[in-house]
Formats: structure tokens, C-alpha cells, sequence
């Protein structure tokens, strides 16, 4: 078997006993937390019986010993049943599923956009060392970094879709209309537009100050000398020669970040209405709806140890030197 | 007939926290057409230093070139426009490096980084350009070169890699080579493969070579004539079989006992004392404190160039008593 195959298998083996102990961790966790779903049913409909209250416990399962409750959860788990949302009426897994794909959009776009946008500055800044344009750059980055994801998402809202009219302000795509596949794309990529930048632009200006450090410490490596004995021009070494070695510290930011962006998402998705699992995991949270939270954080887990993965993969592409075992 | 290259009162100065280091100071020498000539000093003598600064090839904010003209051909490269020096780069000069690990681009392989040089100077792409590639890798004796060329510098041997710089380096067929320290890197064993492959290469295209080394038994092997750096400037040139037989600067006398091969096991004959601290350069001959023949006119004025001998010039007031 290639090496990259075997590493690729191994990897997809371990992610077995890193979901289940997440799992153990959140069921832990969630469960320490004051209140569950009986409460909340009956405080929605006003107060009720005791009675009742127990009788939906023990339809629920609640009333059993917690170590109980975790095997039946644990015994689901293995044949991919997540539970039914008392609250939502519906099977966690269908829930979940439904919401993934639109969180994994809008996530895979922002940080396509931070690191290729972080990239760029960044390499625009070494090579400007020192100048106005790496000046107006750094301030820039700060100010970004220093600024509320929220406020930067309404600010966004207001000049691009209030202001200029030329956004959507909100949601996924245009409802109830009857579009061709092609058209349906640039529907949606439309509406990404500034959910992506707002959960993306502080990651731009992280990128972008480390990009910038990464160019201007590989400029002072050998080969970048043994380039310019070449005779070759600085854009050509800064591009080809220097910003590959550069990108790696980049990268395994970016990949150790993926959790934290998914964090981030919450937020952003709340702001623009975008229909993920961040406002399913806010809403599932509020409601008590611990089957669904678990369902929720499971898959998100499993979501980042899978482009984790694929961080890695990356990683060996852009340097040979790393081989994948 | 003037000479391939001809570098006239070459200064680099770095400008520090505590002063400027004068690294090089009115440096002179030339190079004839396919002439080996040696540049030999110390770490710290400012060998490098000039070696990189006849290209312009300084880092950014390291050094600045004070003075001083380097005509190759007769064309003053420190005058060049930026764009036209890129074009002298790795065309009529090529170079290279002391340690072929670090001068190799991890991530591109061999083969490209080769077919790069070929590419941005002679327009070469495609088979054309691989073709060539193969051709150069066989001509530096790397074996397998199909095979060698789709691999990495981190998948080839120290000896591999720095035969890979010198096909890049040779792809445009230079008119010079200028190698820092190519062998220091290396094997013993390698360092004499390496070494007789440039001696070859010179001869098959011509070409003159420049070569910065400490090592005196290099020197004597290859070149044909040496110039000899104390702490940045010039003490003493000429012939090679002059140099290292009958040295007149105290100096070079010091670096040759220091490098002779002592058959009864003895102590080494070592030069007393250390550099001068470049922020603390003494107002006289920079050698002066270590020399066993100073006097006072040594410490009281810096002794100029002067003629001693046919093509034998050294900076000594008592070059006669050494």
C-alpha cells in the first residue's frame, strides 16, 4: 500500500477512539448542567403537575441512573442513531445532517478566504518591508483582529446590502423560486458572501502577520540567495520560490484553528440567518434538548478531526520533505 | 586584453548599533579568462562578504557596497540597472554555495530548480528544457539523472546536491564561476571529487573560476592564483606556487605553518592571538598585534600595497624580512 494510503487508513482507524471519548466528555458534561427537557416542557406550558413531570421522565428515559442512560446512548451510537429531539419532534441524526452541509459550506469558504487572502498580504508585506503599503497593512490587520465578529457582520450588512443594495442581507438562498442548478450556485454563493468574510476577515488578518513573519524569515534562508544568483527577478522568488516554505507555519495554524472557526460559525450564522448548525446547536442548547446537543457536538467533532486530516494531507503536498507515515 | 574580471577598491561597509564594519576595504584583484584565482582568509576575513557583493547578492539591510567598481567584461556590475544585472546573474556569472543543503529549495525538485535557470535566461521549456536538464546532471556526474531529477535535495547525498548546484550554475555556460567555500560542506572523500570536477568543467567550457576557500590545500591544487584577505583587506597576491612557497606578509607565513602537516605528532603551529574585533580595528596594520616582526611603524600606519615581486604584490613594511 502507498505510504499516503496507509497513513490515510490508520488515521480513519483512530478517529474511532476520538469520537467515542468526545462523546463520553460531552455526555459528561452536559449532564452536570442544571434542568433537563421535563422541566422545560412543562415551565413552556405554564407550570404543571409533579406527576406529569415524572411521566415524562420516565417515557424519556430520565429517570434511569446516568451510567445507564450513557450505554443506551453509547449502544445507539454504534448503529449511527444519535436519539430523537423530544423538543423538535424529529431523529437527531436527520436534524443534524440537514444543517451540516450549509455549515460546512460557509466554513470551507471562510477559511479558503483567510488563508488565501492572508497569503497574499502577507507576501505583499514581506515584500514591501518596511514600506507605506506594509505600514497601512499591519494597521489594518490589527484593526480587524481588534474588531467584534458580530458588529463586523452588521457593519457588513449595512454597507453592502443596505446601503449598496448589491447583497443579500440574510439566509442561504432566494426562497421559493424556481431556479436552474447553475443559477441556484450563484444564488447561494451570493449569499455567502458575507457570512464567509465576516467569519473569515479576523483569520485574514492572523494570516496575514503570520504570512508576513514566515516570507520574512524564509528570505533570509540560503536558497532564496542561491535564486537571486540566478538571476531571478524578486516577485518570481517571493512567489515561487519563497511563499511555499512560508505557507506550512500557515497551515498548521489554519488546522488547529478549524474548532475555533466552528465556534465562530455560531455566531455569524445567527447574525445573517444562515441556516447551520451553529443556530441549531444555540437554539438545542437553550431549549435543554440534550439529545440534539450531543448530536450537534458529535458530528461537529467528527467534522473537525476529518479536515484535520485533510489539513495534514495538505501539508505533505506542500513539503515533500514531510511524508506521511 | 583586459581581464574577465577586474574589482577595483571594493568596500562593504555594515552599518551597526556600535559603528560601521568596514567588513571589505579597498579590495583590488582581477581574474583572467579561464584563470583560477583564490580568495583565501579566516572566518570573519570578509572572503564571503566579497564573494557575494561582486554580484550584489547581500541581503537587504545587511551590508551596503561603500565603494569601488567590479567590471566584468568591462561593464561596472555594481552601476547595473537592477534588471540588467538579473540578466548577468546565472548567465555569464554562475555561483556556488558552501552548503548545497540549505542552497537548494526544499520543495521544488532538482530538476526544476535546474530547468528554472534554463527557462528564465535562454526561453528553454518543456522537453527542450528537460532534455538539457539530463544532459547537465550526466555532465556533473550525477548518476540516474532521469531518475535524480524528480527527487528532492533532501533525497540526494551532500556530494549529489552541491554537483546539482553546479549544473545550475554551468547552465548558461558562464565566462565565470564563483564558488564560496564548496567543499567545506562535504566529505573528504567528496570534497576531491567535487574539487576536480570544477578543475574540469573549467577547462571544457573556458570558463575562469573564483574560488573562496580557507583551505590552503585546495588552494594549491587549483588555482593559480592567490589572493590573500586579513580582516577585510587585501594583504597579499600572486602567483600560487609563490604564495605557498615563498609568502612575504607575516600573515600568509602564519596561515601556511598553521596548515603544514607535522609528521612527529607535534603541536600545530598556530598564529597567537585572535582577529581584531571589527568595532576595534587597530589604527595600524590589522595584523599587527599577532605579528612577530611588527615594529612600531606597523602599529602607527596601515602599510600599503606594494609590488615585491614579479606579479607578487603584499601590504607589509617588512615583506623584505619575512
Amino acid at each position: 500500500m502507498p505510504p499516503t494510503l496507509a497513513f490515510l487508513a490508520r488515521r480513519l482507524l483512530q478517529l474511532g477512539p476520538v469520537v467515542l471519548a468526545i462523546a463520553a466528555l460531552n455526555f459528561a458534561l452536559l449532564h452536570m448542567a442544571p434542568g433537563d427537557v421535563a422541566d422545560i416542557i412543562a415551565a413552556s406550558s405554564g407550570g404543571a403537575p409533579v406527576e406529569f413531570v415524572e411521566e415524562l421522565r420516565r417515557n424519556f428515559g430520565l429517570d434511569r441512573p446516568l451510567w445507564e442512560q450513557f450505554l443506551v446512548f453509547l449502544g445507539r451510537l454504534l448503529v449511527l442513531d444519535l436519539g430523537w429531539s423530544h423538543i423538535q419532534q424529529a431523529p437527531v441524526l436527520e436534524l443534524v445532517m440537514e444543517r451540516v452541509p450549509a455549515t460546512l459550506l460557509l466554513m470551507l469558504a471562510a477559511i479558503l478566504v483567510a488563508v488565501a487572502a492572508g497569503m497574499l498580504l502577507g507576501i505583499l508585506a514581506a515584500m514591501r518591508h518596511r514600506s507605506w503599503i506594509d505600514a497601512v497593512l499591519s494597521i489594518l490587520a490589527l484593526v480587524v483582529y481588534a474588531t467584534p465578529q458580530f458588529w463586523l457582520g452588521l457593519m457588513l450588512i449595512v454597507l453592502f446590502s443596505v446601503t449598496l443594495g448589491i447583497l443579500p442581507s440574510g439566509g442561504m438562498m432566494t426562497i421559493a423560486t424556481d431556479l436552474s442548478w447553475s443559477a441556484r450556485a450563484l444564488d447561494i454563493a451570493r449569499h455567502l458572501v458575507l457570512p464567509s468574510l465576516t467569519l473569515g476577515l479576523f483569520y485574514v488578518a492572523l494570516y496575514t502577520r503570520l504570512m508576513r513573519a514566515s516570507m520574512l524569515e524564509v528570505f533570509t534562508l540560503d536558497f532564496i540567495t542561491t535564486a537571486r544568483a540566478k538571476g531571478l527577478s524578486e516577485t518570481r522568488i517571493s512567489f515561487v520560490h519563497a511563499a511555499r516554505n512560508a505557507l506550512l507555519p500557515v497551515v498548521t495554524l489554519a488546522g488547529v484553528q478549524i474548532g475555533h472557526i466552528l465556534g465562530g460559525s455560531i455566531l455569524v450564522e445567527t447574525v445573517f440567518g444562515w441556516p447551520g448548525l451553529g443556530r441549531l446547536v444555540f437554539d438545542a442548547l437553550l431549549q435543554r434538548d440534550l439529545p440534539l446537543l450531543l448530536g450537534v457536538l458529535l458530528v461537529s467533532s467528527v467534522v473537525v478531526v476529518l479536515v484535520n486530516l485533510l489539513v495534514d494531507l495538505v501539508y505533505g503536498l506542500l513539503d515533500p520533505r514531510i511524508v506521511q507515515r | 586584453m583586459t581581464a574577465l574580471l577586474q574589482v577595483e577598491g571594493l568596500s562593504v561597509h555594515f552599518d551597526t548599533v556600535r559603528g560601521v564594519v568596514r567588513a571589505v576595504e579597498d579590495l583590488s584583484f582581477a581574474v583572467e579568462r579561464g584563470q583560477t584565482v583564490a580568495l583565501v582568509g579566516e572566518s570573519g576575513s570578509g572572503k564571503s562578504t566579497a564573494a557575494l557583493s561582486l554580484l550584489r547578492l547581500l541581503p537587504p539591510g545587511a551590508g551596503r557596497i561603500a565603494g569601488g567598481r567590479v567590471l566584468l567584461d568591462g561593464r561596472d556590475l555594481l552601476a547595473l540597472p537592477a534588471r540588467d544585472l538579473r540578466q548577468v546573474r546565472g548567465a555569464a556569472v554562475g555561483m556556488i554555495f558552501q552548503d548545497p543543503m540549505m542552497a537548494l529549495n526544499p520543495v521544488h525538485t532538482v530538476g526544476r530548480q535546474i530547468a528554472e535557470t534554463l527557462h528564465h535566461h535562454l526561453g528553454q521549456r518543456g522537453a527542450a528544457a528537460e532534455a538539457r536538464v539530463v544532459e547537465l546532471l550526466r555532465r556533473v556526474q550525477v548518476p540516474a539523472p532521469e531518475q535524480r531529477m524528480r527527487q528532492y535535495p533532501h533525497n540526494l547525498s551532500g556530494g549529489m546536491r552541491q554537483r546539482v548546484m553546479m549544473a545550475m550554475a554551468l547552465a548558461c555556460r558562464p565566462s565565470l564561476l564563483i564558488a564560496d567555500e564548496p567543499t567545506t560542506a562535504l566529505d573528504v572523500t567528496v570534497q576531491a571529487q567535487v574539487l576536480s570536477l570544477i578543475d574540469e568543467l573549467k577547462a571544457e567550457l573556458g570558463m575562469a573560476v573564483l574560488l573562496i576557500t580557507h583551505d590552503l590545500g585546495v588552494v594549491w591544487e587549483t588555482a593559480q592564483r592567490v589572493v590573500v584577505l586579513y580582516a577585510g583587506r587585501k594583504v597579499e597576491e600572486g602567483p600560487v606556487t609563490e604564495i605557498l612557497t615563498r609568502p612575504r606578509h607575516p600573515y600568509t607565513a602564519g596561515l601556511l605553518r598553521a596548515a603544514e602537516w607535522r609528521e612527529d605528532g607535534g603541536r600545530l603551529a598556530e598564529i597567537p592571538g585572535s582577529v581584531p574585533s571589527p568595532h576595534a580595528m587597530p589604527p595600524g596594520c590589522a595584523f599587527a598585534p599577532r605579528c612577530p616582526l611588527a615594529d612600531d611603524r606597523c602599529r602607527a600606519a596601515i602599510p600599503p600595497i606594494r609590488p615585491i615581486g614579479p606579479a607578487h604584490t603584499a601590504a607589509c613594511f617588512r615583506a623584505e624580512a619575512a
